[in-house]
């Protein structure tokens, strides 16, 4: 019963957000003079067609890296809206060293990806060490290093520096990584899915390993509950605010891997930014749990991939968008209020225990 | 600089007969530094406009910030609410005269401002989640309402029909002057006299009314009862409810302001500078707004320092990329000489430093033509970040700013 009860209270806000988001973008769409369910319709049944399925998968993939490492930091009370600037910095690095070696796959692979580890962790270290060493907030920082990268990438993308014009554009682009560091993809359902979603799963899964099973998670979750406490009780916290920052940039390199080294094998500008607002959001979303992240991170891939067939039908594909933005809002702002609500439910249960000793305690000092 | 303002070094600048000193050692510098370039856009009358209108924008945005922060609640929304002002003002610039876009650029803004003041003051969910949300929501909803009426009237999903201009203001006779004169290329006349020209030619009349907020937020802020218990909320609202201000009450009239002028910083950039919407034209100013302030060390002078410099540099990369790479030059020799005074001190770390600095600049001007374009774009994130690493500990923000705040609970 109390199991039920608490199912019931975690369920809610998620459900609760998608609900006023729908409505919110119902009214939107009367307004625009379109069919709400007709249109809800068109997103379902066009999003779970076979082809579309593996590019949802796919993008799943990016998503759900992003994820984990806002969850990281959320579980650190940190505000990784870094992820943008350390993804790309991540992604392209790795592109310039693989373009530039030509080692067996065994080796080449694991390279281009280290590489994106390493360069992310550096990266989001920056907002760490400002944190830890200056007090600084790590939103403010990251906000900061997420343009300062945006400008290093054009930078250092010119031809005439690490470089090249595009083979069928003029986008520029980092030179091509050999064969040798391309990764498979899995034919299913008539596409291919890139096997880089095995990554994925792993490091979900570490995820929740290490933070639930070992002293190191569990010294980060004590520190992110409460800093004071877990500075008394011999936790360094500062140097566990400064690795986590650094193990949510190394994560946040992982993203856009998938795409680098099964489909582009290339960097260029057409990478897509936002990836921050994207991880921070699904990690609220799914509560920062790794199965939750994971379906909050196809849902938000679904979502995104059945757009384009609105603008087909008359209907303006930033429906999707403003979906997104409003399901952000409502799920915060559910949890905040599921969580009055429950703790307020606990004290009134502590107050009917306590209220009638009390009272007798006081009869008996009378 | 400002976050120098609690310094010795800064008191001994601001005493007004040093002043007169300072501003005309960096006056002769600059004049020095443009005969010796041979650059002469860094002095012009053009340069100086264009400064005016890409600083609007920053210094209201950076003004919408001071507010929100002052009252308590951090705004990364800024960017969202510029964008809804960019929006509002050119579409309703377009249907009834640019000044009621102006209007109503700021409406749009304060809507999203108190948005953020329920979400965060009402419902107490996080600051930033709230801000970045609705940075989303207002990109998303302006590219949605483009779709929906830009089409019909001449414009197109991401462009807007174009806005009548807003008249401007040359001051006859003084204003030929001193272009006159700022041709000439005499060592520092010419220069005060072209910088003077930028001012009193071709201004416009939204400038000079966005320029008001400033004098008006300093005076709020730090001359009315209202603006003392602003700031009290920003630094202690627990005690402040218990002397009996209300400060949710207090945060929703601060973010709505706040809201309203990054709305009109936004609007000036739709209905002024190019005269329609185009999507994406905020190219992220609300970020550099928020920089403004920390830069600014949540001062309204600080703000407007913080702006200025940011929009000088934007302003010069865009008309003449070489002038940036002479302003190198300039900064070379303000850290030389601010290490070389360390010396009388016997300070002799701050002097290695300084000197340093200079000479890695130096290195770095000698060896290239011109400073990358990509580095001047970001060169306001940077600055920030540098103050922040190496200023933090004069930098004085609000102490409760970003700190959830419930009525009746302690945090």
């Amino acid at each position: 019963m109390k199991r039920a009860n608490k199912l019931f209270w975690a369920l809610i806000a998620p459900v609760a957000a998608i609900l006023f988001s729908l409505v919110f973008v119902s009214i939107i769409l009367l307004i625009k003079g379109a069919q709400p369910l007709s249109t809800f319709h068109l997103i379902l049944s066009y999003g779970s067609e076979p082809e579309n399925i593996v590019a949802e998968l796919n993008q799943t993939i990016a998503y759900y890296l992003a994820g984990v490492a806002a969850a990281i930091g959320f579980r650190m009370l940190l505000f990784n809206i870094g992820i943008d600037g350390q993804y790309r910095l991540a992604i392209f690095m790795a592109a310039v060293v693989g373009g530039a070696t030509n080692l067996p796959s065994f080796l080449e692979i694991p390279l281009i990806v280290l590489t994106g580890v390493v360069v992310g962790a550096l990266w989001a270290s920056i907002a760490g060490y400002l944190k830890v060493k200056r007090n600084i907030s790590e939103v403010i920082s990251n906000i900061m290093l997420n343009t300062i990268a945006s400008g290093l990438i054009i930078y250092m993308l010119q031809p005439s520096r690490l470089g090249l014009k595009g083979v069928n554009s003029d986008n520029l682009a980092t030179p091509m990584i050999p064969k040798s560091g391309w990764m498979p993809t899995i034919h299913v359902f008539g596409g291919e899915l890139y096997s880089f979603a095995f990554v994925a799963i792993g490091v979900g899964i570490l995820y929740w390993v290490v933070l639930n099973k070992s002293v190191f998670g569990f010294n980060l979750r004590a520190t992110g509950m409460s800093f004071r406490a877990a500075r008394a009780s011999g936790v360094n916290a500062p140097r566990m605010i400064f690795i986590t920052m650094a193990l949510s940039g190394g994560i946040a390199g992982l993203t856009g891997m998938g795409e680098l080294l099964s489909q582009t094998h290339t960097y260029s500008l057409a990478f897509p930014t936002g990836y921050a607002l994207t991880g921070l959001a699904l990690a609220l979303l799914g509560r920062n749990n790794p199965i939750g992240v994971a379906f909050a991170a196809f849902f938000w891939a679904f979502l995104e991939q059945a757009a384009p067939i609105l603008d087909l039908n008359g209907i303006p594909k930033e429906i999707v968008m403003m979906m997104q933005g409003s399901i952000i809002l409502s799920t915060v702002a559910s949890y905040e209020i599921v969580k009055r609500i429950t703790r307020r439910q606990q004290q009134r249960l502590v107050g009917a225990v306590d209220a009638p000793r009390v009272e007798t305690d006081q009869k008996g000092e009378k | 600089m400002s976050a120098l303002k609690e310094s010795r070094l800064w008191r001994i600048l601001t005493s007004p007969s040093r002043m007169m000193i300072t501003v005309s050692a960096v006056i002769i510098l600059i004049s020095v530094v443009r005969q010796f370039t041979g650059i002469n856009d860094i002095t012009s009358p053009g340069a100086t406009g264009a400064t005016i209108r890409f600083t609007i924008p920053l210094l209201m945005a950076g003004l919408g910030g001071l507010w929100a922060e002052r009252s308590g609640v951090i705004n990364i929304g800024l960017e969202g609410m510029m964008i809804l002002g960019t929006w509002f003002g050119a579409w309703f610039g377009y249907l009834y005269g640019p000044w009621v876009g102006i209007f109503a650029g700021a409406v749009g803004g304060a809507l999203a401002g108190l948005l953020h003041a329920i979400l965060t003051v009402r419902v107490g969910i996080d600051q930033a989640v709230s801000g970045l949300a609705i940075n989303l929501l207002g990109a998303g909803t302006a590219r949605f309402l483009s779709g929906v009426f830009f089409i019909g009237a001449g414009g197109d999903v991401n462009v807007s029909p174009q806005v009548k201009s807003i008249g401007s203001f040359t001051i006859p006779g003084l204003s030929p002057f001193l272009t006159h004169l700022g041709e000439k290329h005499i060592l520092v006349v010419s220069d005060v006299a072209g910088v003077l020209a930028g001012f009193v030619t071709s201004i416009n009349w939204a400038s000079l009314f966005m320029f008001l907020a400033l004098p008006i937020t300093s005076w709020i802020l730090w001359k009315t009862r209202f603006g003392l218990r602003m700031r009290f909320c920003g630094e202690n609202p627990v005690a402040a409810e218990s002397l009996g201000v209300n400060v949710y009450r207090t945060r929703y009239i601060a973010l709505a302001v706040s809201g309203a002028l990054a709305g009109l910083g936004g609007a000036y950039i739709s209905v002024v500078v190019t005269g329609n919407y185009l999507e994406g034209q905020t190219a992220g100013r609300g970020y550099i707004g928020l920089a403004a302030v920390i830069f600014g060390n949540w001062q309204p002078a600080g703000v407007l320092a913080g702006s200025l410099l940011f929009g000088l540099t934007d302003a010069l990369r865009v008309r003449q990329s070489t002038s940036v790479h002479a302003l190198l030059l300039v900064v070379i020799a303000l850290a030389a000489v601010y290490g070389i005074s360390k010396l009388r001190k016997k300070d002799w770390k701050g002097f290695s430093i300084n000197i340093g600095i200079a000479g890695v600049v130096l290195a770095y001007y000698l060896i290239n033509k011109v400073v990358p374009d990509e580095f001047v774009t970001f060169f306001p994130n940077l600055t920030t970040i540098l103050v922040l690493a190496f200023l933090s500990q004069r930098l004085r923000p609000p102490a409760m700013a970003g700190a959830p705040y419930r009525k009746g609970e302690e945090s």
